[in-house]
């Protein structure tokens, strides 16, 4: 660990009766490195569930509740959204494959409580995406970045259309056909994930990937991806999936068998290090000495991932940073596009966005605040 | 201990170093900053404001540092950051004290959900409030500074921050925010009251900042009943009254104008239609500032219903 505040906001996570003895200083640094991590919300439902004598008028826990609230506004908001989707998707008899945050809300799991949500992931069939898109166009989703380049990058090589916007509502969508990239160096196979979808009980067309494969994704996602300031929250999920599941049938059997026949060990490898260093995620010896034997890594490439993650996935607030941290992210940064594209196409993409990125537009003008 | 009691030097060095603590409203506000305008805005404008001792919990800390590099010499601009974050665009560095004003509205409307936020001023007297909703051009901040000044409590000249606990309205007493014409009025009207700096050439025109009341400040765990609500609407050459407005439309009129309404769900619409049940609701035109403060001295509060 870099230093011992940084400390702070993980041991909480793993204990969190802690939270009853937390000093104000302890607070202070909780409250903000939670904020910058969007765990904030997920702490007021840790501390309801743990701590049985609450004082909730002190000043912090103010701020976990009004996290908390904005979060089940969130929730209310996805909710509502997958129902106009379904009545979408449903015109062309397809059905409404829930991924990462939007899958936990609908079918109800544990990562769900506190959770910041934004846009909403679908996977679709690649055959279908035309007529999805077609579809959903119908129904007030446009597609954003509309520049001819990032069309082409989105479309030919990436995994899904470029996000789509709800005209009026503003909601986000993001369709996808994979779960990386046609260009990416993994390739798990999209038609397999797509057998083995389950449907939510209570619905009759939304659907979720299968337990396994909704832990496989949510692994893949953090460690391919390359922006790791939420990495610390991705890492909760996974957790929290990871404790839901285990009392399953051979879950951890069948996880490792799944990783193994899509090819997504490495990324398993990853969840279960980090996992259990860094939240105490109970994960069973034989899973763990399983997947280390099958993901084949060089002890070299294993340490030097070690000393990347350890830095990257701390919350990103300056009491967790040492002098590598930037360097850090942003070696994982480059490291993550280099496993998304290769280098004859990922040059030209990063010094393109590199002068992309100085036109950007800006956040707020702070003078107009928004009203609901 | 206030900010008038330590000294420039202290005051500054507490500032541009590892921040200044204050109690302002029910919020504990940490300011970090090296920028000369807001160290005059606060020590003119906060003076009477508590300033926190040590063990005390921050709600927000906000940080506003002037451009580095070469951008210093080339139309220099102030960065606020919120825990390390920059929600805002970059202004010009002359309007570090306006934009600390706006940055702390910021932090509170997205953070404060304890409360049901309207953009509002509310003003007090006997224990009764008014709300003064505010549609631009309204003349809400101008005649909310002259009643002020005519025995009226400031509660807030922005954000009317209504309880979800018990339904009353918290008071966060600061700097009333003036634009063009109206600092001029103001001043005629209250020739005693204190200004900050005035700031040219802002989005919002000229702008400047009329101290709140030591009163005000002093009295700011003093919470109020909401009795009237009054949408003023300032109208060229009319007569100053009351009219008896629709609630429906008022309800509609105050989730519009609230910043955190849609978060609070359920709880929000029934905090709105209580508010508007138990208050009496006017549209008040007005042009002469003087028989404005007259009809609002006559005010009385609603007769409360038995059930």
């Amino acid at each position: 660990m870099p230093n011992n505040s940084a400390d702070k906001l993980l041991r909480v996570l793993r204990e969190p009766a802690l939270l009853a003895t937390l000093s104000l200083a302890d607070w202070d640094l909780v409250v903000r490195q939670a904020r910058r991590s969007d765990l904030l919300a997920r702490l007021w439902v840790l501390m309801k569930r743990e701590v049985t004598d609450l004082v909730s008028t002190a000043a912090p826990h103010q701020h976990l509740l009004s996290a908390y609230q904005v979060s089940q506004k969130q929730a209310r908001v996805v909710r509502y959204e997958v129902q106009r989707i379904d009545r979408a998707l449903r015109e062309i008899n397809q059905p409404v494959i829930l991924l990462k945050g939007a899958a936990y809300v609908v079918a109800q799991l544990p990562p769900a409580e506190g959770r910041v949500f934004s846009d909403i992931d679908i996977l679709v069939p690649k055959a279908k995406i035309d007529a999805v898109e077609q579809v959903m166009n119908k129904h007030g989703w446009e597609t954003t970045h509309l520049d001819e380049y990032d069309q082409r990058y989105y479309r030919t090589w990436m995994h899904e259309l470029p996000p789509m916007s709800h005209i009026r509502r503003k909601s986000n969508i993001d369709v996808h056909h994979a779960i990386l990239p046609e260009t990416a160096r993994l390739k798990p196979s999209s038609e397999k994930l797509l057998a083995a979808i389950q449907l939510i009980p209570g619905c009759d067309n939304v659907y979720t990937l299968s337990d396994v494969d909704m832990v496989l994704h949510s692994a893949t996602h953090l460690f391919s991806d390359g922006e790791l300031e939420h990495g610390l929250r991705d890492l909760v999920d996974l957790d929290s999936l990871l404790r839901h599941f285990s009392s399953k049938q051979e879950f951890w059997e069948r996880l490792v068998e799944r990783a193994t026949e899509l090819g997504l060990v490495r990324p398993l490898y990853y969840a279960f290090t980090y996992c259990r260093s860094m939240l105490l995620t109970p994960v069973p010896e034989m899973a763990y000495k399983a997947v280390l034997s099958l993901s084949d890594f060089s002890p070299v490439t294993r340490r030097a991932m070690g000393f990347l993650l350890d830095r990257a996935l701390l919350p990103d607030h300056e009491s967790c940073r040492d002098g590598f941290t930037s360097i850090a992210r942003w070696l994982l940064y480059i490291r993550s596009h280099y496993l998304r594209m290769p280098l004859y196409l990922l040059i030209p993409h990063l010094i393109r966005k590199a002068i992309k990125n100085r036109k950007s537009s800006a956040p707020l003008n702070g003078q107009e605040l928004e009203k609901s | 201990m206030k900010v008038s009691d330590l000294s420039p030097e202290e005051l500054n060095k507490r500032l541009a170093g590892l921040g200044l603590v204050l109690h302002i409203g029910p919020f504990v506000v940490l300011i970090q900053s090296s920028i000369d305008s807001i160290f005059r805005g606060i020590s003119r404008l906060y003076a009477s404001y508590p300033v926190a001792t040590d063990d005390v919990f921050v709600d927000f800390r906000l940080a506003f540092s002037p451009s580095v590099g070469v951008r210093r010499f080339f139309r220099p601009q102030v960065h606020f950051s919120f825990d390390g974050l920059q929600p805002f665009v970059p202004l010009p560095l002359n309007h570090a004290f306006p934009m600390f004003e706006w940055a702390l509205n910021w932090c509170i409307a997205k953070h404060a959900h304890q409360y049901l936020i309207i953009h509002a001023a509310v003003i007090e007297r006997d224990g009764f409030a008014v709300i003064l909703p505010g549609e631009p051009g309204a003349g809400k901040s101008t005649l909310c500074s002259v009643l002020v000044n005519r025995g009226w409590r400031l509660l807030t000249d922005e954000l009317a921050m209504i309880s979800v606990a018990d339904g009353s309205l918290a008071p966060i007493p600061r700097p009333v925010s003036l634009k063009n014409e109206s600092i001029d009025i103001v001043r005629r009207y209250a020739p005693d009251a204190v200004f900050g700096d005035v700031f040219l050439d802002t989005k919002k025109g000229t702008v400047a900042h009329m101290r709140a009341s030591e009163d005000s400040v002093r009295r700011v765990n003093e919470h109020a009943q909401p009795a009237w609500v009054i949408m003023p609407r300032y109208t060229r050459g009319s007569d100053s009254f009351l009219q008896p407005g629709s609630k429906a439309q008022f309800s509609l009129l105050i989730a519009n104008n609230s910043f955190n309404y849609n978060i609070l769900d359920e709880q929000g619409f029934t905090m709105l239609t209580d508010l508007v049940q138990r208050c009496d609701c006017y549209d008040f035109c007005y042009s002469d500032l003087e028989s404005a403060v007259q009809v609002f001295d006559s005010l009385r509060p609603p007769v409360t219903n038995a059930e």
